[in-house]
């Protein structure tokens, strides 16, 4: 628990009042957080390669959802765009495998930067549309981005292109792995996949966790709630929302990436879907609960159930996912998880400043007690 | 040179039906500052609808007199049951609710209407031309949609600045609560100004079938469109959502003179870039 006193009249007395952050919940969390995360790592010892294939979508699909619902729960960018990432993160991808020949691990952090690099000029252009217009003009910019590089010949133009079979093989790593669990070459791929989505879900989480949590939080959630105000208050608004909005997609670029080095086939309706990366990734926070840690968690954990029994049902499945989605805005917009914590008041990843008193008095300043406890 | 004229008269008539599928969503924009995301693909149903009449044995201009008003029911209930309930300050219900409903739409026509490529038949009009002179034809199915377009709103026009109904949507626009001090029932303008949009919509959709292909998937390039028209044009104001649309229509077939497959993406491009010079459009309200 971190505790910072106000400044208290007396300056020889204790500060009657503490900002707290963790509660015992939290604290229990973070402390199986490590045996859980542990566990997942060892996994390939004794899961099957489904499993972890099965994993990998999830884990991907939930640094997906954490992304954007750090994008439109705490800073009010709600995007529909957000495949443009994904799929430039992916060409980049197969463009420094395939064509500068390159180490795959490392072509994704390159594929991040490029897509934080080709978010740059798409924010400088989208932000000069507000809320709801700003949506639809993220879409358009994936549209762009689909179009032109439909248009790039050495990378499949139009049909899409395969990456060649040596190239998942060239992982550094790669021989290491099939020693140590004693399998084949197609077998330790997938653990090594599984382990960079895992990398990655974790990583995302502990950056959108890490980041709501610091002063540059606070800005952010101050400026989701109101521009004007926030900005009255000293916060930057336009330096905050694009350095958020270069951060995710850089981000989302690199999930990107690792998506299509598993799928090893891209094209560009695939790569810049909207329904795969997007609109499966909104149903996630929307039906889990927008603006929280544990929303999308709670999110992917329920999508991943009804993908596995509903899926074969094609359009049927997906109008079943638009209604749900429609249900949840209407009569619980914090989303499940958000009914789970205020019935039974409970938090575990906490990104709020909670303002207690350190020694309970009946004659407190009443100036304090009234304060937002944001 | 006459290749260019060519275009341009094209491009202009394209934008025709472009600004049809944006009136709708510029009267939305204007009057309840909501963005709907299943816009395109109510124009699809708006088509489908009138297909469906038409396969069913009524004729075609029957079929359209009685589509366009059921549309408005359908976007009146819309709004009075859904999208009313998620009105306030926060934009992202009303805008994940319409997101929900474009998924629903454009699966659910699936699965009624299959992925088959569909068109509407107008008959001898399909394929009809009137020719210019100079080896220059334009096809009177695009002059009859040009205009139509101009009709739709001439007649808005005529309802919101002419009208005591009209009065009140102009009103509620300006400051909804100063309205509602009035006695203005909010709600109900809402509910109105969606069903306006859609019965609007229903028009798109005759002339999306009767000038090209149409199937189920094709409502959110539809919805793209009519956005960068709206947003080319200047939020509020319906001629200049006709000039957006037409700015649109243009860009689009002056990049497929060049490539063929550049037409898309040059619309977009176009929008992009307009965005950049004229960030309120070309015919900006006074005060937004």
């Amino acid at each position: 628990m971190r505790i910072g006193g106000l400044t208290p009249a007396d300056p020889g007395a204790a500060p009657r009042f503490a900002v707290a952050r963790a509660t015992r919940a939290s604290t229990v969390t973070l402390i199986l957080a490590v045996p859980g995360i542990l566990l997942l790592v060892a996994l390939p010892a004794f899961a099957s390669r489904v499993l972890l294939q099965e994993l990998f979508y999830v884990f991907t699909m939930l640094a997906l959802a954490q992304l954007w619902s750090l994008l439109a729960g705490s800073a009010g960018l709600i995007s529909v765009g957000q495949q443009a990432f994904v799929g430039m993160g992916a060409y980049a991808l197969f463009a420094f495998t395939v064509v500068a020949d390159l180490d795959p691990v490392l072509s994704i952090v390159l594929a991040g930067v490029i897509a934080g690099l080709v978010a740059i000029p798409a924010a400088l252009i989208v932000f000069r549309l507000r809320g709801a217009y700003f949506a639809i003009g993220t879409w358009v910019v994936a549209e762009v981005c689909r179009l032109i590089l439909a248009q790039v010949k050495q990378l499949g133009g139009g049909t899409g292109t395969s990456l060649p079979p040596d190239v998942a093989s060239s992982m550094a790593g790669l021989d290491y792995v099939r020693d140590l669990f004693a399998v084949r070459g197609p077998a330790a791929r997938d653990i090594m996949t599984y382990w960079l989505a895992l990398a990655l879900a974790v990583g995302t989480f502990v950056l959108v966790y890490r980041l709501l949590r610091s002063r540059h939080g606070l800005a952010l959630s101050a400026v989701g709630d109101s521009e004007a105000a926030a900005e009255s208050t000293g916060v930057d608004v336009f330096r905050t929302k694009f350095l958020i909005y270069v951060l995710t997609a850089g981000a989302t670029g690199m999930v990107g990436a690792l998506i299509f080095l598993q799928k090893a086939r891209i094209s560009p309706d695939a790569a810049f879907s909207l329904i795969d990366w997007t609109a499966y990734v909104i149903f996630i926070v929307v039906i889990g609960g927008i603006g929280t840690m544990e929303g999308p968690i709670v999110g992917v954990v329920i999508f991943y159930l009804l993908q596995y029994y509903l899926a074969a049902l094609g359009s049927w499945y997906l109008i079943f996912l638009g209604a749900l989605a429609i249900i949840i805005m209407l009569f619980a917009p914090a989303g499940v998880w958000g009914v789970i914590s205020r019935f039974f008041d409970i938090t575990l990843f906490p990104v709020r400043r909670r303002l207690c008193l350190n020694t309970p008095r009946p004659n407190t300043d009443h100036r304090i007690h009234r304060g937002q406890n944001r | 040179m006459l290749g260019w004229i060519d275009t341009l008269l094209q491009g202009i008539l394209l934008g025709g039906l472009y600004s049809l599928y944006a009136t709708g969503l510029s009267v939305i924009f204007g009057i309840m500052r909501l963005v709907n995301l299943a816009h395109g693909d109510l124009i699809v149903l708006g088509a489908f609808l009138i297909l469906a009449a038409t396969s069913a044995g009524v004729p075609l201009a029957v079929a359209c007199v009685v589509v366009v008003p059921l549309m408005f029911v359908v976007g009146y209930a819309l709004q009075s049951v859904l999208l009313n309930r998620a009105l306030g300050r926060n934009i992202l219900p009303p805008l994940l609710i319409t997101f929900g409903l474009s998924i629903i739409v454009q699966n659910g026509l699936l699965e009624t209407f299959s992925a088959d490529t569909r068109r509407l038949d107008v008959g001898p009009l399909q394929s009809a031309s009137l020719p210019l002179g100079g080896g220059i034809a334009i096809g009177v199915m695009p002059v009859i949609c040009l205009l139509s377009a101009i009709a739709v709103i001439l007649l808005l026009n005529g309802v919101f600045y002419r009208t005591a109904v009209g009065r009140a949507f102009r009103a509620t626009s300006d400051d909804v609560e100063i309205a509602q001090l009035m006695g203005i029932n909010n709600r109900s303008i809402y509910a109105m100004t969606m069903g306006i949009a859609l019965a609007v919509c229903a028009v798109a959709g005759f002339f999306l079938g009767a000038r090209a292909n149409f199937d189920p998937s094709i409502g959110p390039a539809r919805l793209l469109y009519a956005f960068e028209a709206v947003i080319i044009g200047g939020v509020g104001s319906l001629w200049g959502t006709l000039a957006g649309g037409i700015v649109v229509g243009v860009a689009q077939t002056i990049g497929a003179h060049i490539d063929p497959e550049w037409q898309i993406l040059s619309g977009h491009v176009a929008f992009l870039i307009v965005l950049v010079i004229r960030p309120r459009g070309l015919f900006p309200r006074a005060v937004d």
